[in-house]
């Protein structure tokens, strides 16, 4: 009988010679056909973790099984079962798009009939066909991007482990490979565990998130449940009038705005009243805004740091050298 | 075929086709050792009128170089090609896959020793154009196949550790004139029993490369030489053999899964 397509770790460390706990005793479980992504910023143990589950670097302690498969113990079992896009896009300049399905198909051990239907397929599926014969030292990051999703589609894995797979794309390429990603999870039930440090993806695309902070995973939940653990949306009206304050005052708690007045919305108040409540009172408003609470929020709450930026001040600090506080 | 020679006949053709788009990989290896004999033929032509000189023809004689240097040059391109598709994570795609480490030496291997059998068919067919011609005949024209095959093994064998070993394709390349010096330091360009300075003749005779131009040598220029063979190919054999058992040994670590 075929296993689930899970995912799980139990305490999972990887400490490296001379260095940090670049994993630090992660729990997780990914279900079947669920798309889990697993956000955090540069340094913060996504990689390991991913070459930890697929296999490619023994653990220091802690189990995972991939497929209902022991990474250490039945890695080969674990290697037929999944497919995976690493962080760099390892493909060889030299050979074709065409030529690397092929050569994939052959390790992967499909049958010799089926290979050059196969690569085919995937190419097509992928949007290379017309690039299929071009050596991939002249494609874009985006189409190498995509052969790299295509050669990991190539066995037809049940679970797949993307790293980092949009990383210094352009919204095109991003938006085609994300569509890509969510029809293999939502049609063929694959399993998705794609890291990001990107907050957009992360939201639109993943089921669930795990976010990583220093090897450890500090949050976890759908998007809309880690966000609503942060609180409620925020309105921002502009200009900063002190008449427009007062208003907003009756339906949240205020909090500190740049550029105008804004509140945190009570409970059960919306954004229709409150124009209602403005136009009562005879009061122009240049611009109102509805602020939902982002991934960002979240990683803010439970790390105290913003996500955008905090790779580089870990990657500043782990050269030594000292971050200035602000002004 | 099997899943395993599938394996092996793909990787060993990707090596081919890789060094085939790379003109400097194979125009280095064909040209180079061919102007290095048309010179030293050229200059050291007097020579073959020293006593007890194997033969009247420098060309026949020095024409065993090329096999040797066109051997450094499959170390050089193993080992380069290999530390590269560890640095550009190409490997860790391989390891990814089912595909059994000695598969992945053998791949790797088989299109070294293909291209050092293009090589030696160049280097021959140069020499009998410029009127070489082998004293073992058609046989050892064989047996000079399979040798130059099992050098490019041997020396592509120790490209592909030193390649495991350091990851690094700079690293690899800096090899490339440590084994020049045997090269230079061998009985390159005379025979070992003229050479007149005592501490060069020594080095000469401890030198490995030494044998294996002399078996080469024997092919071309004596006949059948049981002797020159039997050191020539224990010498390759016994290169070949440790640099593959350090090879196999260095390979898991270096696929870490």
């Amino acid at each position: 009988m075929e296993r689930p397509n899970t995912i799980e770790a139990e305490r999972l460390v990887r400490e490296f010679k001379k260095g940090p706990r670049a994993v630090d005793g992660i729990d997780l479980r990914v279900e079947p056909g669920e798309i889990y992504g697993f956000l955090g910023p540069n340094g913060a143990g996504k990689s390991t973790t991913v070459l930890m589950l697929t296999t490619l670097l023994p653990p220091t302690a802690g189990t995972a099984r991939v497929a209902g498969y022991d990474v250490v113990r039945e890695g080969p079992d674990v290697r037929a079962t999944i497919g995976a896009a690493l962080q760099e896009a390892a493909l060889d300049g030299l050979l074709t798009g065409r030529e690397h399905l092929r050569l994939q198909a052959t390790l992967q051990g499909l049958p010799r009939a089926e290979r050059p239907a196969r690569a085919d397929e995937l190419l097509e599926r992928v949007g290379l066909m017309e690039a299929a014969d071009r050596k991939v030292r002249g494609y874009s990051g985006g189409m190498k991007r995509r052969l790299d999703l295509a050669l990991a589609l190539v066995h037809r894995p049940r679970v797949l482990f993307l790293d980092e797979p949009t990383t210094g794309l352009d919204p095109q390429s991003r938006a085609a490979l994300w569509t890509e990603v969510g029809r293999l999870a939502r049609e063929e039930g694959v399993t998705v565990f794609l890291t990001t440090q990107y907050l957009e993806e992360a939201d639109v695309l993943a089921d669930r998130v795990g976010i990583i902070d220093h090897g450890r995973i500090v949050a976890e939940g759908t998007p809309a449940e880690l966000k609503a653990q942060v609180g409620r949306p925020t309105v921002e009206a502009m200009p900063a009038d002190e008449r427009i304050a007062d208003v907003l005052a009756r339906f949240g708690e205020p909090v500190p705005s740049a550029k105008g007045v804004a509140v945190r919305l009570a409970g059960d108040a919306d954004l229709t009243a409150i124009v209602r409540a403005l136009d009562a009172k005879g009061l122009l408003v240049d611009n109102l805004q509805l602020h939902q609470p982002t991934l960002d929020d979240v990683f803010l709450a439970k790390t105290g740091r913003s996500l955008e930026g905090a790779g580089d001040e870990e990657e500043a600090a782990s050269r030594g050298l000292a971050m200035q506080p602000a002004a | 075929m099997s899943d395993a020679a599938d394996q092996i006949f793909v990787l060993a053709r990707r090596s081919v086709v890789r060094t085939s788009r790379q003109p400097a990989q194979w125009i280095a290896p064909l040209v180079f050792p061919m102007l290095l004999l048309a010179v030293n033929s050229g200059g050291l032509k007097a020579v073959t009128h020293l006593p007890g000189f194997p033969t009247d023809s420098y060309v026949a004689f020095a024409l065993a170089v090329p096999f040797i240097q066109g051997a450094l040059f499959a170390t050089m391109n193993a080992g380069t090609e290999l530390a590269r598709d560890i640095q550009t994570g190409f490997l860790n795609r391989l390891a990814l896959t089912p595909l059994r480490g000695a598969a992945l030496l053998a791949g790797h291997l088989g299109g070294v020793v293909a291209l050092g059998l293009v090589q030696a068919c160049f280097y021959l067919a140069v020499g009998l154009a410029v009127g070489v011609r082998p004293a073992s005949g058609v046989g050892g024209v064989a047996v000079l196949l399979v040798f130059a095959a099992l050098i490019a093994l041997a020396f592509g064998s120790l490209g592909t550790w030193a390649a495991l070993r350091t990851g690094s394709a700079e690293s690899v390349q800096s090899l490339f004139p440590v084994f020049f010096v045997f090269l230079f330091l061998s009985s390159m360009a005379i025979p070992r029993n003229l050479i007149q300075q005592a501490w060069f003749r020594d080095v000469a005779n401890a030198n490995p490369v030494s044998y294996l131009l002399e078996c080469v040598r024997s092919l071309i220029i004596t006949g059948w030489n049981g002797e020159a063979l039997g050191l020539g190919f224990g010498v390759v054999a016994a290169v070949g053999v440790g640099a593959l058992a350090l090879s196999a040994r260095a390979l898991p670590q270096r696929l870490a899964r």
